[in-house]
């Protein structure tokens, strides 16, 4: 039996008193990669943003466990520390802050954190190094200002070799697939399934089924007005894929 | 809810205590409060120097009385009470060390406590440290080095008395004694600071530093400093200060010349961290510097660099006179201001010569309820045919009590002239901070990487040595360190 990485229970969210998440139950274990699905406005993005610690979201009910640890206590560079990664819909441009510098503190904090010296700046470099080749980003792009003029797709293969850099144990991707080219699309999959392995989880957010084509789920949930009301196979994917989400709105008003 | 994570920036930021407030306990020889006459005389005596300079100091005192102090900047303060202010604390041991072991421990102390030991300093950097504790330089490294190369660097009381003719020629040559109120008054009281001339042709083998303290208190400082770059050599120069926290505001009222002849070069740079008062904006150092430098041969250049970080009142534009033709004049600076700080400040480029270019960069940062205001002239005179001026000015805030203002005062006499002027306004993001506790920094290491980014322009321009120290002041970590 794997260990479960995350465990969701009942998770109720609200931004200016207006209810987002509606009781989420989730559950996901070591090595397993889920995909949330739905339609816009179900809450996608918000459960992603909750996880990840956005204080704009008020919780009001519900219990996250993450690690054993109750998540929901953690503030968002702890949860970082503990192995949650979020890959943003929209990555911010800090400028004149290059990529390496920013890696070089993030990491210092996440070794910190797991009571690792600093790495000296040549080991720092050759694990750039490393993790470049492995998620096919160009030193071009690394040694740029953090999302500074980057293309859209320049910051999604960014976020990507942010995760490879500090190996999450959760990695969540909200809507990594918006706005890429096939190319693209390609780069960004192939490295999320390099870094896959029996020790990780997967949160995979997204409105259509071609990324799953490339990263493909063990589970597939459906998310509709804040709840979960579907959950299966990647077979799942496909019938959304070729019937839209009508159907399912149907169910859940019916 | 932004304005939820902006207040615990806000608060974050406004809870931190100025970390280098201490006292160090050395015995100092101090006079009366108060000025006259008779107080500039027994100073001048003190210091053993000869008449000119006192016809010089009677001469500005003089002139200072008839002045009225200067209220167009946008500040508020008390203004000083002159004759509540000692003019003259000197350490009362030996005012001269030929080593280390000599120096009063406590004063070592204080450097160690500051980080900046001379020891290591020394060996790592290979600068020249002259340290003026209180007006009277008490140490002076690297002399017999710097000999060799006909390099003059030490305190400017050693200068009057060593060489003065350079000094008579010189002081006042760029900031006349009745410039404004506070150069008056520095004028007639200053009481020590640091003098260096590099001859023709040399090139100044290290950056030659000066760290000032604010010791005594309730003492005034004027320090006086004065830069002779002879033809074709180049110097840079580092100026630094932190002081002991106080309750009562002190006042620093300092002149800086410097002179550059044909074909030479000169880097000025500063990092300012004066106690900046209380949270409450109690206390602090009012800061009314006036700098100026002169590109006065052809192809002459002047560059100045400055993080100004403390002081509760900062009013100082470090200023060039592009003098002669095709020189070029710098300024680069980044203003941080906290809690109650005030800071106006800014620089003037007056192009003379022809073919003269002028660079200005501003980065002003903005927190708690201080108020940081840019003030620039960029003047061209009707016979510097073909000058240029570029000048940006870009202001930060963090928090929504605080302010940030741009005045840029442009006056050109030659229609072949190009001013360019650019101005930007930004606010740290919560989206930008979120990002950075995302990846697993915290609030305060978010903030300082976003400022450093912001003033990453200007912080390139900084010597190594100094760098550093700036990045610590700023309290960035990582910046520059890798890559």
């Amino acid at each position: 039996m794997s260990k479960t990485l995350i465990k969701i229970e009942n998770l109720h969210a609200s931004i200016e008193g207006k209810e987002i998440l509606k009781g989420i139950n989730l559950e996901i274990k070591e090595g397993e990669v889920h995909a949330i699905m739905g339609p816009n406005g179900s809450g996608k993005s918000t459960l992603s943003a909750v996880l990840a610690g956005r204080d704009i979201y008020e919780v009001t009910e519900g219990k996250v466990t993450f690690n054993g640890k109750n998540l929901l206590e953690l503030a968002p560079e702890e949860r970082s520390r503990e192995g949650i990664f979020l890959a943003f819909q929209y990555p911010v441009e800090i400028k004149g802050v290059s990529i390496v510098n920013f890696m070089k503190a993030a990491l210092e904090q996440h070794r910190e954190h797991k009571g690792l010296e600093p790495l000296s700046p040549a080991e720092f470099l050759k694990l750039m190094k490393e993790k470049k080749e492995l998620v096919e980003i160009d030193s071009k792009l690394t040694n740029r200002a953090v999302n500074e003029g980057f293309s859209g797709g320049e910051k999604k293969k960014n976020e990507v070799f942010q995760m490879a850099m500090l190996d999450p144990k959760l990695a969540i991707l909200d809507e990594t697939d918006s706005g890429l080219d096939i190319d693209a699309l390609r780069i960004v999959a192939n490295g999320v399934n390099k870094l896959r392995n029996e020790h990780n989880g997967f949160m995979v957010i997204t409105h259509y089924q071609r990324l799953l084509d490339y990263i493909v789920p063990d589970v597939v949930h459906v998310l509709y007005d804040g709840r979960i009301v579907k959950t299966g196979g990647k077979e799942l994917a496909f019938e959304l894929e070729e019937k839209g989400y009508d159907w399912i709105k149907q169910e859940v008003e019916a | 809810m932004a304005k939820q994570d902006d207040d615990i920036i806000l608060n974050e930021y406004s809870n931190k205590e100025y970390e280098a407030g201490f006292v160090t306990d050395i015995e100092t020889e101090v006079f009366e409060k108060g000025l006259n006459e008779d107080i500039i005389r027994r100073l001048s005596e003190k210091k053993g120097e000869p008449q000119f300079m006192l016809d010089f100091r009677l001469k500005a005192y003089r002139r200072w009385l008839e002045m009225e102090e200067p209220d167009w900047a946008l500040l508020e303060y008390e203004k000083p009470d002159f004759q509540a202010i000692s003019y003259y604390a000197a350490p009362k041991s030996a005012p001269k060390y030929n080593s280390l072991d000599e120096v009063d421990p406590e004063l070592i102390k204080t450097f160690e406590k500051l980080g900046i030991p001379l020891n290591e300093q020394k060996a790592l950097a290979g600068v020249a440290v002259d340290v003026v504790m209180d007006s009277v330089s008490v140490h002076t490294t690297f002399q017999e080095t710097l000999k060799e190369k006909g390099i003059i660097f030490c305190s400017i009381s050693e200068a009057i008395r060593e060489h003065p003719d350079l000094v008579e020629k010189y002081l006042a040559s760029v900031v006349p004694i009745g410039d404004n109120y506070y150069a008056a008054l520095n004028s007639a009281v200053f009481s020590d600071g640091s003098f260096a001339y590099i001859p023709k042709g040399v090139r100044c083998p290290m950056e030659l530093s000066t760290y000032f303290r604010i010791n005594q208190g309730n003492t005034g400082q004027f320090e006086r400093t004065l830069i002779i770059a002879d033809e074709g050599s180049y110097v840079s120069y580092l100026e630094g200060c932190t002081a002991p926290q106080r309750d009562e505001n002190q006042l620093h009222a300092a002149v800086v010349e410097i002179v550059v002849m044909k074909d030479a070069e000169v880097k000025y740079s500063t990092v300012q961290n004066w106690y900046p008062g209380d949270k409450n904006g109690k206390g602090g150092v009012y800061n009314f510097v006036t700098k100026r430098g002169i590109c006065k041969g052809d192809n002459s250049k002047l560059s100045w660099t400055q993080v100004e970080t403390g002081s509760a009142v900062t009013w100082k534009y470090p200023s060039t006179i592009l003098k002669g033709d095709n020189s070029v004049g710098e300024f680069y600076s980044v203003a941080v201001t906290n809690n109650h700080q005030q800071a106006d400040t800014g620089t003037k480029m007056i192009h003379i010569g022809k073919n003269t270019k002028s660079t200005i960069i501003s980065k002003g940062i903005s927190l708690g309820h201080s108020n940081n205001s840019y003030r620039g002239l960029v003047k061209i005179s009707a016979n510097a045919e073909n000058s240029r001026n570029f000048s940006q000015c870009d202001s930060l805030l963090i928090g929504d009590k605080c302010g940030a203002h741009t005045f840029p005062y442009i006056e050109s006499e030659n229609p072949t002239a190009i001013v360019e002027h650019e101005a930007t306004t930004s606010k740290v993001s919560e989206d930008e901070v979120f990002y950075c506790n995302q990846r697993g920094l915290d609030t305060e290491q978010a903030v300082s990487l976003i400022v450093n980014g912001f003033a990453k322009e200007v912080l390139n321009q900084l010597p190594m040595e100094f760098a550093v120290e700036a990045q610590k002041l700023l309290a960035l970590t990582l910046e520059g360190s890798v890559g």
